[in-house]
């Protein structure tokens, strides 16, 4: 009797010994799609390709980083590096303030940012950059205590129609898009020159007229999720208690058509029509296709 | 036999509960003092709020940053002061802690509130604001507001001083303080505070300035005696 209890006891010891390493073990792990990212693999990766910038406790303090005002006088890197500590994610799927999936930061992987340092990483394999993901998330206790916020509801495109277009550009004036990125979207508002990130960092807001792609994606689908879920860490905020979703894609479809260097449907409607192709020459005629020479 | 043994225990939980709300009741000590700094501190500057009429016209003369905001007497305003150690956590009271953006400006320039208490964040200008509150801690979120839109309800479930601006209006700065316990008052124009209603005990006082940071304090109270901790910062002139 007496060695029944010592052994009962001595399981329920094996048991809370082992509860942490259960734990630890399921945050180890990222799942995106059929491929499952382990940690102790992205580990050696990471310290392969990522280290340089992030630095080796993930803060975003690699040596490849200076802050700005430092010496020498910041010859590196411009943009400090993501910091994985503070878990605080621009590219998400999810509601402002919360934490975001495994396929976002795989996404982000893949991608590259543009106008910053972060390359794309499509020359690793999937499972390279689930291990990546996977040992990423290592770097903040965030991880052990939230779970990722619930992906933010996209609803289906609704056909592109010039009412489309202009009602999205009321939109642009009501909801003051034009104090950071200006009213031709060139990102010279009147607040674009005094913005700065979560680290005191000086930022600028996108510029529609210089490019293509945003800094999270390329499509549609990406453009109404920048501005529904916000890109956190900067000063870009989230209008999803502010703006209903057909309004969203109203908006979407005329931001695509401040991006006049880039062929799309939106533009070429937008240019068909008499106001927009006014509008359009008129946003031609100041800038050069790149952005450069434009006063930022 | 059994059915005695239930009536001692409830009657003993009554006994607890009776003394219970006896000690609810408030009655304890007092801790009050006074803010002030010494040295020069930094020259406060009148906002150029002319990239926004609607505010501007708000105002006859432009209203100062309020980085530090000082009175008579060298007494220093807008100090949390709150008890960092030694009471217990409190569960949050119902009622909510409002923010209220108004002229460009942030009313009040310090908000203290409990952890999970709620925060109504309220917009009264005809202009959008962001809301951008800089938490370590807690999570950060960053979320529009136009002229119009209904408050923005949030909560916070860590206690942490967080820094709240306006990324539109670079002037727009503010303080969450979320605490863990409802014993904190915020210094007046005159740099004073109380902490009223405080069982005996052992606790430790902290001040906390948004420019000069914080400073501690211990000081035990026994019965409803009335204790005076006064904090002084050293003010930087830059």
């Amino acid at each position: 009797m007496r060695r029944m209890n010592v052994a009962k006891c001595l399981a329920g010891i094996a048991a809370l010994l082992a509860a942490p390493l259960l734990v630890s073990g399921q945050q180890a792990e990222s799942h995106i799609g059929k491929v499952n990212g382990h940690a102790d693999t992205g580990k050696q990766l990471y310290f392969r390709y990522c280290w340089g910038c992030h630095g080796f406790r993930g803060n975003g303090s690699g040596e490849n980083w200076m802050p700005t005002g430092s010496y020498p006088d910041s010859p590196y890197l411009n943009i400090q590096p993501r910091d994985f500590v503070t878990a605080t994610f621009k590219c998400r799927s999810t509601p402002t303030g919360t934490l975001p999936t495994d396929q976002d930061l795989y996404n982000s992987l893949v991608r590259g940012l543009i106008n910053s340092n972060m390359p794309s990483w499509v020359t690793l394999t999937d499972q390279n950059r689930a291990d990546l993901v996977a040992y990423i998330k290592s770097f903040s206790e965030r991880w052990k205590t939230d779970k990722a916020g619930a992906e933010i509801n996209v609803p289906a495109e609704p056909a592109l129609t010039v009412q489309s277009i202009q009602h999205g550009k009321e939109l642009f004036t009501k909801l003051e898009c034009w104090k950071c990125h200006g009213p031709e979207g060139r990102g010279d508002g009147p607040s674009a020159s005094t913005l700065t990130d979560s680290n005191d960092q000086p930022i600028r807001p996108y510029n529609f007229a210089a490019g293509s792609r945003f800094k999270c994606g390329t499509t549609n689908h990406d453009l109404y999720k920048i501005f529904m879920t916000g890109l956190d860490g900067t000063p870009m905020p989230s209008f999803a208690d502010v703006i209903k979703p057909d309004e969203a894609w109203d908006l979407v479809h005329y931001l695509r058509t401040l991006q006049i260097s880039h062929k799309s449907p939106e533009l070429a409607l937008w240019e068909g029509t008499k106001e927009g192709a006014e509008i359009v020459k008129a946003q031609r005629v100041r800038g050069t296709p790149t952005g450069s020479g434009v006063n930022q | 036999m059994r059915g005695r043994c239930k009536d001692v225990l409830l009657a003993v939980v009554v006994v607890i509960s009776a003394s219970m709300m006896i000690s609810a009741r408030p009655s304890g000590g007092t801790v009050s003092g006074k803010i002030t700094y010494e040295g020069t501190p930094a020259k406060q500057k009148p906002i150029d709020m002319s990239k926004e009429p609607t505010c501007a016209k708000q105002y006859t003369t432009p209203p100062t940053t309020e980085t530090v905001v000082t009175g008579p007497n060298n007494a220093l305003e807008n100090v949390v002061v709150y008890i960092s150690a030694g009471a217990p956590d409190e569960a949050a009271p119902s009622k909510a802690a409002v923010f209220t953006q108004k002229g460009c400006r942030y009313l009040p320039h310090v908000l203290a509130f409990q952890v999970n208490q709620e925060l109504n964040v309220l917009n009264d200008d005809q202009t959008s604001h962001n809301i951008h509150p800089l938490a370590k801690i807690n999570r950060e979120w960053n979320k529009s507001q136009p002229p119009g839109s209904p408050p923005i309800v949030d909560k916070y479930d860590k206690a942490e001083m967080i820094a709240v601006k306006c990324n539109i209006h670079p002037w727009m700065h503010g303080t969450f303080a979320v605490l863990k316990n409802s014993h904190y008052a915020i210094s007046g124009q005159d740099g004073a505070f109380t902490l009223p209603n405080l069982p005996p005990g052992k606790y430790t006082i902290t001040a906390f300035h948004e420019s000069y940071g914080d400073q501690s304090q211990d000081v035990t109270i026994s019965g409803s005696e009335a204790k005076t901790v006064s904090f002084t910062f050293k003010a930087k002139p830059y």
